[in-house]
């Protein structure tokens, strides 16, 4: 049988579209706001990445910190994202979900208990930041045990052979980290040489899902188009941040922004 | 039991998966920094046996450092105590006034190697990047020190030392705004710059390479004074006590390196914090459990779910809530025991040594000294004590004023 994410690319490639992957912290700014927003913006995204928050990320810029920063802040617990998934999911069963964090988290909650919640709440996928190639080999297989995608990460400086091997083990989903930067970062370089980068990828094993995140907002996602999906998360961590500034409602807002950059790709 | 493996360098003693005793390390980091990590680590161990860097990092120990730096005997101080014979290697007569030198002109020499025109370093006490800053400016590499908001304002003496070498400092505002999110910022600098940069670790912390130079570096201290202990003694004292304070941990293992194979015994010191306060930094005497932190597994004070804890010391050097991989393994294969000391016992320490010997440790061996202080009376004299004075009290001359009304040295 399928995955929901495998079957998410599908349907766009059915609809010869990009697929619209977005980020936010469970949590942020609250635990219901949190789930009222990934009910909003399921409407115009394919897949939704959910970031359980770590006081100490190595790898993300100032939008995606100060997110868990306020999540955090609010109490949010372990048990607190997989109950915003498990509501998540009893109104959208099918949308993909894929849990995104630090390894350490995992690590006190212990491995198999951890993969025993994503299932029974309905998490689909899995990104750990900082678990990476081979040393992610075993608990890779314990994800791919329980059917949930562990989702590989490439970057302009993996080398070409790292890259076949990663490919060769990688589930439904590859991440291309479009630069070198934390999350958040401005593009800094051309959409036509990441796309180069990114084709070139693609070429090793044109069956997988390749999508390509980091520095990706309203203004470049439309020149990225002709990837299988791309991911926009520090943008709307930045409006969430932005409307409790203003004291606007965070979950309007983010459905707006998460329309338009739907529209961009279309 | 976990087991140190003899005539093998400590550094040396992890598995495939750069795991010491199977459990403490590793290369817990993001795939962008998979290649610059295996490019640093495969340099390393090439010049690690290259005669020619070899010959140079000696001079520059010799010549800019100034190795060997003194072993002299605390005659005052033991009389005082009235039990074991207390010494001190005073690495703060080192050029800058800590330890932290070593591993900084080691770092400087192997960014020239990689070719690398900048360098980038965290700093708690400010020692590291005051170092950092130093070495850059010989080697002529530009700098960039990240330190906590926090550190900044209460070791203004470093600081004030780092912008005179040209360095630019960068305050980090996250979090407890210490050394933990100093660690941290410089690590992201690194992930999106790393293509240009060389990062330097401060300590005995973070991925595995960085572990490695910077133990390797400090091993200097533990080269010269075995030697001196054998002018001295005639040979290896049976009855011998190495005291370091550990923060991160790179003094002490240096400090102890060459005495790995000796009967000496280690004692590490880390910051108990406040007096009758729950904050502390010492994960090995407060039995934390084992976590993720700069990407390697260690000893680490955090919650049950994994978030890290906030630490409090009066030495910002110490600051910091997890500990060496390498001190995780001594500690769990018994080859070293670990202690805490107060800030007060700290501060009460640096009273006394400054008062009876011509020596001024800063806040960081002090607990060093708190250690001795406590021990030596209950010993025979016939025992060695050493201690590693590792810093000078400048830095801490604001703090040191605060908290008992004047500074002298």
């Amino acid at each position: 049988m399928k995955s929901r994410i495998a079957l998410a690319f599908d349907n766009c490639r059915k609809e010869k579209r990009t697929a619209l992957i977005t980020y936010t912290v469970a949590g942020d700014n609250t635990k219901n706001n949190s789930l009222k927003i990934l009910n909003k913006i399921s409407k115009h995204a394919d897949i939704l990445e959910v970031g359980f928050p770590h006081n100490t990320p190595i790898a993300d810029g100032g939008q995606i910190q100060g997110s868990s920063h306020r999540a955090l802040k609010n109490g949010v617990k372990l048990k607190d994202v997989f109950q915003i998934i498990k509501k998540f999911k009893k109104n959208n069963p099918t949308k993909p979900i894929i849990l995104m964090g630090y390894y350490n988290l995992i690590y006190q909650n212990g491995e198999e208990n951890f993969l025993k919640s994503c299932k029974s709440s309905g998490v689909d996928g899995l990104i750990v930041v900082d678990l990476s190639y081979p040393e992610n080999k075993n608990f890779a297989n314990k994800c791919k045990r329980k059917s949930i995608s562990f989702i590989q990460l490439l970057s302009p400086t993996t080398s070409k052979d790292r890259m076949k091997k990663i490919i060769r083990d990688s589930h439904d989903m590859i991440y291309y980290i479009s630069m070198l930067s934390t999350t958040g970062g401005k593009l800094k370089i051309s959409p036509k040489k990441i796309l180069k980068n990114y084709f070139m990828i693609k070429r090793i094993n044109p069956k997988k899902n390749l999508v390509i995140g980091f520095g990706i907002t309203d203004k470049t996602i439309s020149s990225l188009k002709s990837a299988n999906g791309l991911v926009v998360g520090s943008m709307l961590c930045k409006t969430i941040t932005n409307s409790l500034k203003m004291g606007q409602n965070p979950v309007t807002k983010l459905d707006k922004v998460v329309y338009n950059l739907k529209k961009k790709i279309l | 039991m976990m087991k140190i493996k003899k005539g093998i360098p400590l550094i040396d003693q992890h598995d495939k998966n750069f795991m010491y005793g199977g459990k403490f390390g590793g290369n817990y980091i993001p795939e962008t920094l998979k290649k610059p990590i295996d490019d640093l680590t495969k340099l390393f161990s090439k010049l690690r046996k290259n005669k020619k860097f070899l010959k140079d990092r000696d001079y520059y120990f010799e010549n800019y450092v100034g190795a060997p730096t003194p072993f002299i005997k605390l005659e005052n101080l033991t009389h005082y105590l009235g039990g074991a014979q207390i010494y001190a290697k005073v690495v703060s007569e080192a050029n800058g006034g800590a330890h932290k030198i070593y591993n900084a002109t080691v770092h400087c020499l192997i960014a020239k190697k990689a070719g690398k025109k900048f360098i980038v370093g965290d700093t708690g006490a400010g020692y590291a990047g005051k170092m950092l800053s130093m070495a850059a400016k010989k080697f002529g590499l530009k700098c960039k020190i990240f330190m906590g908001a926090k550190d900044i304002k209460r070791q203004r003496p470093n600081v004030e030392a780092i912008k005179k070498n040209g360095a630019e400092i960068v305050p980090v505002k996250t979090g407890s705004q210490t050394l933990v999110d100093a660690v941290s910022e410089c690590m992201r600098y690194w992930v999106s710059n790393c293509d240009t940069t060389h990062m330097c670790v401060g300590s005995t912390v973070g991925p595995n390479i960085f572990i490695k130079i910077c133990a390797w570096s400090t091993a200097q201290i533990s080269r010269e004074l075995i030697v001196q202990v054998r002018e001295e003694f005639g040979k290896i004292p049976n009855k011998l006590k190495l005291i370091n304070c550990v923060g991160g941990g790179s003094s002490a293992a240096g400090f102890w390196n060459e005495f790995m194979d000796t009967s000496a015994e280690f004692i590490g010191v880390e910051a108990g914090g406040p007096k009758n306060s729950k904050l502390h930094a010492a994960p090995l005497t407060n039995g934390s459990k084992i976590g993720i932190l700069h990407g390697a597994a260690q000893y680490v004070i955090q919650d049950k779910e994994g978030q890290i804890g906030s630490t409090e010391s009066i030495s910002a050097g110490l600051d910091y809530p997890g500990i060496s991989p390498l001190h995780c393994f001594l500690k769990d294969a018994k080859r070293a025991k670990y202690t805490s000391a107060s800030d007060e016992d700290a501060l009460k320490a640096y009273k006394l040594v400054s008062k009876l010997e011509n020596i001024s440790p800063s806040l960081e061996p002090s607990h060093a000294f708190a250690e001795a202080i406590r021990i030596a009376p209950k010993l025979k004299s016939s025992e060695i004590i050493i201690c590693n004075s590792c810093g000078d009290s400048h830095k801490d001359k604001d703090i040191i004023k605060e908290k008992l009304g004047s500074y002298v040295r």
